[in-house]
Parts: C-alpha cells; sequence; structure tokens
C-alpha cells in the first residue's frame, strides 16, 4: 500500500527542518506543503486546530503535531531504516533529556538574542552561551550527540544551525570561537546529505529576518 | 534480579507524585529518598547537575531526571501494564496531550496562583480555556487512556489533587462541574483509584503550602 506522506510547513523553522531532517534520513517520500503563517490555509487551521501552527506531518490523512513528537512518530513508523534512537532505555531516555533541554533551555535563550536590546541582550547572550557550553560538554568528543550515529538530539538541535547567522549577526557574536567543537558538530552533519537538503540556507534565512524586521 | 530503584522527590511535588503512580501502577518495589529543596543533598545536585530538581529516579545507580523522560523511561523498562497505546498514532496524540498540560494547562494554573490583578485574570482565563480543550478530548472516554489509566492521566493527574487546593486558596472556581461535567468526573475518578488515593499529600498541609506561596508572592508586590 502506498503512503501518503504531507508536511504542512514554513521553510525557515527549525521546528519544520527536523521532521525534513527525519523524513529524509528514513528516505520517506512525501509532499511538502510550503505554509503561510501570516494567511494561514484552510488545511492548516482543519488539520491543527488546537495549535493552528506547523510542521503539521498528515500520514494517510491522519495528522500529527509538534515537531519532537513527529520525529518520535517518523522513528516508530519507519522503524527498519536509520533509527534515531538507540536500543538501550537508559540511553534513550538520555536523549530524550537533552532534546528537551533543547527545546525548554536552548530554543529559549536563542530569543533574547536577537529580539533584545542593550542590558536585556547583554544578559540573554550571556546565558545563549552558557548553554551552547552545557550542550558542548554534552556531545563531548563523540562524533554526534547520538555517539556513533545521527540521533534524535542531533535531529532537535542541528536545524537552529541555519539560524546561527541571525543569532551572530544580531548578538554580535561568533559561536564558533566561543563553541568549535559545537561548529565541527554542525560541519559533520551537514556533510550528510539528508541534511545537507533539508536545512535552510543560513543567509537566506538572515535575509528573511532583516526584512521582517524591515530592515532591507 | 536485584533491582535498585530510588525515587528522589518532595513531600508535595506534583511532578515527583508522576514517577511514584508509575511505578506503584506497574507494581516496581522503590526506595523513597525525600529531598528539602532549601537544602539539597549532595547526591541530588549530583544525580541532577543541570536542572538540580526533583524528581529523579535511580535505576541500578543510573541517574534519570525530568519527570516526563522518566514515565517514558519507566515505559521502556518495564513493558507490562504498559501507559502508552501500541498504535504510533495514538502514542502521538498521548505525547501530545501530555504536551499540551505542560505547555498550557500548568503555566496557566501556576500563573493563577503567582500572579494578581490583570495578569491573574488573564492566567485563569488561559487555564479556563485549556480545560475546554481537556474536556473535548475526553468525550467517549472515562479516562485519557480510555478503559484504563494511561500516561496522559497520569500527566495530567495533578489536576484532580490540586486544583481544589488552589480553589480554596485563591477563592477562584477552575473546573466547575456544569461547565467541565467530564473533566469533573475524570478528577474524581482518578483521584479514587487505590493506587493513587493512596499517594495523595495530606491536603490540609497542601493548602497550608499553598496559601503561604500566594501570601509570599503578594507580599514581594
Amino acid at each position: 500500500m502506498a503512503d501518503e506522506v504531507i508536511l504542512l510547513d514554513s521553510w525557515a523553522s527549525m521546528f519544520g527542518m527536523r521532521v525534513r531532517v527525519a523524513l529524509a534520513e528514513k528516505g520517506v517520500n512525501y509532499e511538502y506543503k510550503e505554509q503561510d503563517l501570516k494567511n494561514k490555509s484552510p488545511l492548516l487551521l482543519q488539520m491543527n486546530p488546537i495549535h493552528k501552527k506547523i510542521p503539521v506531518l498528515i500520514h494517510n490523512g491522519k495528522p500529527i503535531f509538534e515537531s519532537l513528537i513527529i520525529v518520535q512518530y517518523i522513528d516508530e513508523v519507519w522503524h527498519d531504516k536509520a533509527p534515531l534512537f538507540p536500543s538501550d532505555p537508559y540511553q534513550r531516555a538520555q536523549a530524550r533529556f537533552w532534546a528537551d533541554y533543547v527545546d525548554k533551555k536552548f530554543n529559549v535563550s536563542t530569543r533574547k538574542v536577537w529580539t533584545t536590546k542593550g542590558e536585556e541582550q547583554e544578559a540573554g547572550k550571556k546565558e545563549f552561551i552558557e548553554v551552547l557550553k552545557v550542550l558542548e560538554g554534552e556531545l563531548g568528543d563523540k562524533p554526534y550527540f547520538g555517539g556513533q550515529s545521527f540521533g534524535f538530539v542531533d535531529v532537535s538541535l542541528i536545524t537552529f544551525s541555519s539560524w546561527f547567522r541571525v543569532y551572530e549577526t544580531f548578538g554580535n557574536l561568533s559561536i564558533e570561537k566561543e563553541c568549535p567543537k559545537l561548529i565541527a558538530w554542525v560541519k559533520r552533519c551537514k556533510e550528510k546529505e539528508s541534511l545537507s537538503k533539508s536545512l535552510a540556507d543560513e543567509n537566506k534565512v538572515l535575509e528573511l529576518v532583516r526584512k521582517n524586521l524591515g530592515m532591507e | 534480579m536485584g533491582e535498585e530503584v530510588k525515587v528522589f522527590r518532595t513531600w508535595s511535588s506534583p511532578f515527583a507524585l508522576r514517577v511514584v503512580w508509575a511505578l506503584d501502577l506497574k507494581g516496581i518495589k522503590y526506595e523513597t529518598i525525600y529531598e528539602d529543596l532549601s537544602n539539597k543533598s549532595p547526591l541530588l545536585l549530583q544525580y541532577n547537575p543541570i536542572h538540580k530538581k526533583v524528581p529523579v529516579l535511580l535505576h541500578n545507580s543510573k541517574p534519570i531526571a525530568e519527570s516526563l523522560v522518566i514515565l517514558e523511561y519507566i515505559e521502556d523498562t518495564w513493558k507490562h501494564r504498559p501507559l502508552l497505546p501500541q498504535d504510533p498514532h495514538q502514542r502521538a496524540n498521548a505525547r501530545f496531550w501530555i504536551k499540551f498540560g505542560e505547555d498550557k494547562v500548568f503555566p496557566a494554573v501556576r500563573d493563577s496562583l503567582l500572579k494578581q490583578g490583570k495578569e491573574q485574570e488573564e492566567a485563569h482565563e488561559a487555564a479556563l480555556e485549556s480545560f475546554k480543550l481537556l474536556e473535548e478530548e475526553l468525550k467517549g472516554k472515562k479516562l485519557f487512556g480510555g478503559e484504563e489509566i494511561g500516561m496522559v492521566d497520569i500527566a495530567l493527574g495533578w489536576l484532580a489533587n490540586l486544583v481544589s487546593v488552589l480553589e480554596e486558596v485563591l477563592v477562584l472556581k477552575f473546573i466547575d462541574e456544569h461547565k467541565f461535567p467530564l473533566l469533573s468526573a475524570w478528577m474524581r475518578l482518578f483521584a479514587d483509584i487505590p493506587v493513587i488515593k493512596q499517594s495523595w499529600p495530606p491536603r490540609d498541609k497542601l493548602v497550608t503550602k499553598y496559601i503561604a506561596i500566594r501570601e509570599a508572592r503578594l507580599a514581594t508586590n
């Protein structure tokens, strides 16, 4: 039976990108539908009436929401190829813990870096670097957060790399200078075809942000 | 095989209760270590260096932190008496409601306790909006997990314990029987399940605690 897989997404969204990465890792064919978030389509509103947000994965007519929940779903359904979770329960828990950390701490810390100014921004930048260093510490000398292979935590974090130029430009900082191992990890990930075709171009994202802020 | 299972908790933490319920439902034996959060033990800080919070589950000397991560770990490790459905789409749905509870329901209720004036009103409104969605989700079901308690019931179970306490402390209605008949029925059913009932923290102590929290907030403003 042919699977029908549709992704409602927005090209610059680091959350939508997580789903694209997971689908690419598994070699799943899908239809991508770009959403205009300022003018939400009837399909989006029908499929995700509660949050009205992307990404939404529609698999054989059934919707799944919340990027990390979708990634887990993809891993469970297409379990034969490129597993994103290890099989050991303790290691699975560690993966969940760190993906949760990316969502709770890292994602929140990025906001202040590029949306605030003055003292608030300085405090935001400090926190952002601290959190990055914690993540770099967790990576350690492993090639990926998942160990020898690309995994759930890698998926959760790598998509933010498309926004690094935004954080660096507005925050006036260099991530490579602060966390060289993390940048090395980004480069390593981007060597994977699944990533190079799923991640939004950093420069285009910066252009979009500048445009939205009326800075053209 | 001798399994060493320990739970680091406080007497009142609603998050720690989730872990207690999951272990009790699966019939897992464990040792409880009560923490004083104003004086955290070296062990807690060693086992949860990132967040320094309870609950922490220690299984054969390996620590797991964050209550929802712990619930998934318990489910992965002790596969009998499953708390999540087998079907991937239903599992995704369960995880969605668990996340909804964390992202929308809990912060709104918490802010109703911690904020004042207009901010409190807005938080209270947001809480009521979130309850409407939970009420919808319960249609045709006794429990969020269907016929038996599942992970969604466990994740949202704090409502069954704390809503009436906060209603008393704040003199504010959250879950009106007439507006939310299904949610009210769920709270009563959940609270009456023996495994759940036996671990409720003492109500009078909870009321005292939350009154103190509320008063401290009002005093700082």
